[in-house]
């Protein structure tokens, strides 16, 4: 890798842990939970890397190792996103009147 | 730049950006989904452009692991019950360390000494961080789930022989960076730093979860954003830092709303502690479901207080069938919310907004505290540490300054706990034995079930 390279990996680096701190400080405790799903639903963004392990074939070993990356990432893709979708649908700012049938 | 290159670049920067928006979404519950939405569509593009790349040449092992990895991600996204947020959270932060972990196996299998002096130090970091994520997040959702005993296991000399693990694993690290070349040591730290995963979490006692899944959150971001580093892969290093930071800022949120440190949270294997230092005194009050039933009929105000109590004993739709009954009598109800009320970071609201309580209804503790001197009753489920007055009175209790909701402030309040038992952290709560609070025993959901009916009789 070339310093340049480096250096400019180290700007995303720490821009993007700068920018991260900014966003998630203004997430309200109300919403903790659901924030901690969605981070982890997007940093299954390592499916990428995985895949590239994955379908690179060189050995069989890493393919293996590769496959397992696969599954691992994308099961928290998918869990990840389904369930904060489904946390966040249920938080409503005011309810419907409540059913009378129960009476 | 070949044009399919540059559309795998293009698709990781928009994915990016649609990660942060995504998140900033956040911010607020009404745009919460919408933003969502947007980083579900990023995270569809980054995987597109992935699969263009010229370094897949083929796509057998890629299918059959996404055809896999819905397999299990569908049902579980689907059907995990609300109450069971904290382990499957603690089980995700398990996959994505695992993933972070085996593709820096595979590169070091691949490259080993080759990797050079700079993506050395990125891949061994990767590797240590996402092998003792792995481990320690299943030790955690083991003891979320009751598999493992949730209480501490601690031995003698404990602190002492994990701390010496992680030297030795340090070693490791150190060694490989002048030695790249020694798989051996590549492997022994990989296999030490899956121990000390294990060891790490084995003597955090279950009321400390909120604490280490937040840690482990952030531990498996940072295994990410290495992972980017490794691969020159820059989506990756953004994302895997929002995620670290995310994890970071949670668990300081998490540590302050219990006055401890990360350090004492990790090696202070609190909930062992057996000390009191200063015991309740006097009677505990025991009162009935009619006595209750009255007494919030016919008040103006009525705080409820959740707790892990009211998780495990799934009693949020109850309790909302209750506050509706007083509502309709003209009672005010709110909810009182301690940030560590539960197992995991926001644990309690996403259990209420499950059972329809309109979140403008869920108030943090800055918001109720002074409020409850104007409270007729307050209602507390399950909860017992958060509402313990020796934070604030007793300077030498082991929780002193802990920020707590003073419901002993309320006129009443009445505590719904199971039996006499002590609360699990092994201590003492002098709340119950206050002149203005009385003892409900039984379970949560039947007591709840009951005060319903008595309030439509009263």
């Amino acid at each position: 890798m070339q310093p340049e390279i480096l250096l400019a990996t180290f700007y995303v680096l720490i821009l993007a842990a700068f920018l991260g701190y900014q966003v998630i400080s203004r997430v309200p405790s109300l919403l903790h939970t659901p924030l901690m799903s969605a981070t982890n639903a997007i940093s299954g963004i390592s499916l990428v890397g995985s895949l590239v392990t994955a379908g690179a074939h060189q050995t069989m070993v890493s393919s293996i190792l590769g496959l397992c990356a696969v599954i691992c990432s994308t099961t928290n893709v998918v869990s990840g996103f389904i369930l904060t979708d489904r946390m966040l649908k249920m938080f409503k700012r005011r309810v419907a009147p409540p059913s009378k049938e129960e009476k | 730049m070949e044009p399919r290159t540059l559309f795998t670049e293009l698709s990781y920067i928009v994915a990016s950006v649609l990660f942060i928006l995504g998140l900033r979404g956040l911010s607020h519950p009404e745009s919460a989904r919408r933003g969502m939405h947007l980083a579900e569509i990023g995270m569809l593009l980054a995987i597109i452009g992935t699969l263009v790349n010229r370094e897949i040449v083929s796509y057998e092992w890629i299918l059959a692991g996404l055809v896999i990895g819905c397999a299990i991600g569908l049902p579980m996204g689907l059907m995990v019950p609300m109450t069971a947020m904290p382990q499957r959270t603690a089980l995700s932060h398990a996959f994505g360390a695992l993933a972070a972990s085996l593709v820096g196996i595979s590169e070091y299998y691949l490259h080993g000494a080759a990797l050079g002096p700079i993506k050395m130090p990125a891949l061994s970091f990767e590797v240590l961080l996402g092998s003792l994520t792995t481990t320690g997040s299943l030790i955690a959702c083991a003891k979320l789930q009751g598999v493992l005993p949730g209480a501490p296991l601690t031995y003698k000399g404990q602190n002492v022989f994990n701390l010496s693990l992680l030297g030795i694993t340090v070693i490791c690290f150190v060694l490989l960076l002048i030695f790249p070349g020694h798989a051996e040591v590549f492997y022994l730290m990989l296999f030490l730093s899956f121990v000390f995963g294990v060891l790490l979490v084995l003597p955090i006692g279950a009321a400390d979860m909120p604490v280490v899944i937040a840690l482990l959150n952030s531990y498996a971001g940072l295994a990410a954003a290495a992972t980017g580093m490794v691969i020159g892969n820059n989506v990756l290093i953004i994302a895997g830092m929002l995620d670290g930071g995310s994890g970071f800022i949670l668990s300081i949120v998490m540590c302050k709303a219990m006055n401890r440190s990360i350090t004492n949270v990790l090696f202070g294997a609190f909930g062992s502690v057996s000390e009191t230092a200063a015991a309740g005194t006097g009677e505990m009050h025991e009162t009935n479901i009619e006595d209750v039933a009255i007494l919030l009929a016919y008040a103006r105000q009525a705080v409820f207080v959740p707790g892990y109590g009211m998780a495990t004993a799934q009693a949020q739709h109850v309790l909302r069938q209750l506050a509706d009954a007083l509502e309709a009598r003209g009672v005010t109800v709110k909810y009182a919310i301690h940030p560590v009320a539960g197992r995991m970071p926001g644990h309690m609201n996403v259990l209420l907004a499950e059972a329809n309580v309109p979140y403008s209804q869920l108030q943090e503790l800055d918001i109720i505290n002074p409020e409850f001197p104007a409270t007729d009753v307050a209602v507390v489920i399950g909860a017992n540490d958060v509402v313990n007055p020796d934070a604030r009175d007793n300077p030498k209790s082991i929780i002193a300054g802990m920020p707590i909701l003073e419901v002993d402030r309320a006129k009443t309040v009445v505590v719904l706990k199971r039996g006499q038992g002590k609360g699990f952290s092994g201590l003492v709560n002098p709340l119950f034995f206050k002149p203005n609070c009385e003892m409900l025993y039984g379970d949560a959901k039947e007591s709840l079930t009951n005060l319903v009916q008595a309030v439509h009789g009263a």
